[in-house]
């Protein structure tokens, strides 16, 4: 009896090793890639760094980099600025937008396989250059001055026009932001049971209550999702003001890497920042629903 | 018949609603094909506007020299084939370890995945430049390569979720059934458990790929100028011209020809897409990325 049981816990412990095997690249690759890195990262933010043959030699210099990124630089608090209203007025409107255009691209209608390989353009052609090269000069031009809307939204409340025209100014970049999340929405969409619109129907509701009694109940947890990789994938444009301040001052001769690390930490803090806001934000409204 | 004039009405509206959405990614793209045609006396008569008067196929002869297309299109090609099997090959093994086996710390695992999604390039740039200088490994192919074959390679985390997504959700009764006849864990794998995860393996591939092909911040930095990908020789578009057609040749490039360019970037994805377009949104459907 007692042998069995043995036999039986080294048999769990033996799976468990080979399960750890499985997983063994990733752990590694995790400490050496992106943990040491990490870690070195905060070091490097504190630290004044001079480079030697084969060798870094590191100062402490407490909070200087951060102090010079946020007092002293006069670029890095605007460009972060303008990012983070980038990522605060763009997620939204891609989440509405993609939903929109996934639950229309998910009905039946002739011609549907041209309008889906149009929707998803952005999923493939979504690489930094080519999007600026195409969007920065040749597009189309929403706030031409003494367009009604424009001055209408002038006339607002600085919090309320500065977003609204903000949208509206990068309408077509923002957009360009919306691929993959339309294709999750389309495949979450695809997974709620026709039979629950069936009933509904039987029961006389139409599509607007259809829409909001199940479909955005069932999209919710996916909405999540969409709203987390929206975040991040702007967040990672290179285009944007702080990315490029980061990657410039790089090599920085006075500040070697420091400076950058600092800013690149201030930044993550501000994403991160948001990130908690999108996660309450959904958790609160998502009653029961979690994604596992 | 007030049926059928119903749906013919709904139609209508999904037309123009989709067409309306759709002519924001279309217009851009229409603009670059159209224009990259026009030769110098079409772009500056203000008289020839959408339809050129010749095509001027010169434009993309100087835009294919300049972007060194053949060289750039085959370093694209490596650059982004390569990692992204060694990122599917190693998602599918965690996401297999993952799902199928019970070991300590497996929770914490997990939610390590979903942080290393969240961070964000720049915060890698600059320490991971130290890591890859230490051992000279910049501008060598392996800053992109060692960090996919350990599982942190760009939105490893997404693949590696989708993979463990897919093996938690399929039957063990296979599995088991092929250890009782004696086969071992990895062979298991190989032979059972890959095999019907074909959905999660395309949309590993077909989005690592894009996702690497696209990619240029951490490139561009950890590349220098020993690797040059087609979006990174876009990027820097007028020195080339000016490199291939000496310095003088500055005054002659027009934006028809940087449109070229633009053109010739994107292409090779849009065959990719075109190709497997029907794979592209079934993968993610089948992948359960949604949540089940």
């Amino acid at each position: 009896m007692r042998k069995e049981k043995n036999r039986h816990l080294k048999m769990e412990q033996r799976n468990a090793l080979k399960g750890l095997a499985f997983v063994l690249p990733w752990i590694l690759g995790f400490l050496i890639f992106t943990l040491i890195p990490l870690l070195n990262s905060v070091r490097y933010s504190f630290s004044a760094v001079t480079i030697t043959p084969g060798k870094i030699l590191l100062k402490g210099a407490g909070l200087e980099f951060y102090d010079y990124a946020w007092n002293v630089s006069t670029t890095f608090k605007l460009g972060l600025a303008s990012t983070a209203m980038m990522i605060g007025c763009s997620t939204p409107v891609v989440l509405v937008f993609s939903l929109l255009a996934a639950i229309f691209l998910n009905r039946k209608f002739p011609g549907r396989t041209f309008f889906r390989a149009v929707f998803f353009m952005p999923v493939i052609i979504m690489s930094g250059p080519v999007i600026s090269s195409l969007l920065t000069n040749y597009t189309v031009d929403f706030t031409s001055d003494g367009s009604q809307i424009v001055l209408f939204l002038s006339s607002l409340p600085g919090f309320l026009s500065k977003p609204c025209l903000f949208i509206l100014d990068n309408l077509v970049l923002i957009l360009w932001f919306s691929g993959v999340q339309i294709l999750i929405f389309l495949a979450g969409l695809q997974k709620i049971p026709p039979s629950l619109y069936e009933a509904a129907e039987i029961d006389g509701a139409g599509a607007w209550e259809k829409f909001w009694k199940i479909t955005l109940p069932y999209i919710k947890p996916i909405a999540l999702i969409c709203a987390v990789y929206t975040v991040v994938n702007i967040a990672n444009y290179s285009g944007h003001a702080v990315n490029r301040e980061i990657q410039e001052n790089m090599f920085n001769t006075a500040m070697m890497y420091s400076l950058s690390a600092a800013m690149s930490w201030i930044y993550f803090l501000v994403v991160l920042l948001m990130l908690a806001v999108v996660y309450v934000l959904f958790r609160q409204s998502g009653r029961k629903e979690k994604v596992e | 018949m007030k049926r059928l004039l119903e749906k013919k009405t709904g139609h209508l509206a999904v037309y123009l609603i989709l067409i309306g959405i759709g002519f924001v990614y279309l217009y851009p793209v229409v603009y670059m094909v159209v224009n990259s045609f026009f030769s110098a006396a079409d772009l500056t008569d203000p008289s020839v506007t959408w339809i050129p008067t010749e095509l001027c196929l010169d434009n993309f002869r100087k835009a294919f020299e300049a972007l060194d297309f053949a060289k750039s299109f085959g370093m694209s090609l490596v650059m982004s084939l390569a990692p992204a099997l060694l990122q599917t090959m190693v998602a599918s093994l965690v996401g297999y370890g993952l799902a199928r086996f019970r070991f300590p710390l497996k929770k914490l695992l997990l939610v390590l995945i979903l942080i290393t999604f969240l961070l964000p390039t720049q915060i890698m740039m600059v320490p991971r430049y130290v890591l890859f200088d230490q051992y000279k490994l910049t501008e060598t192919a392996w800053v992109q390569f060692l960090p996919a074959i350990f599982g942190q390679g760009l939105n490893s985390a997404i693949f590696i979720l989708v993979y463990f997504q897919f093996f938690s959700s399929y039957p063990k009764a296979l599995d088991e059934a092929a250890e009782i006849d004696g086969a071992g864990k990895l062979k298991i794998f190989v032979t059972i458990s890959m095999p019907m995860a074909k959905g999660a393996t395309i949309l590993s591939m077909l989005f690592s790929f894009v996702f690497y092909w696209n990619e240029t911040y951490q490139s561009g930095m950890l590349f220098g100028s020993a690797i040059q990908t087609l979006p990174l020789q876009l990027q820097s578009f007028t020195l080339r011209y000016e490199a291939v057609f000496g310095a003088d040749a500055a005054g002659t490039i027009n934006e028809s020809i940087s449109l070229a360019g633009t053109c010739l970037s994107i292409l090779p994805l849009v065959i990719l897409y075109l190709v497997f377009q029907r794979q592209f949104v079934e993968s993610i459907e089948a992948s359960g990325i949604t949540g089940e």
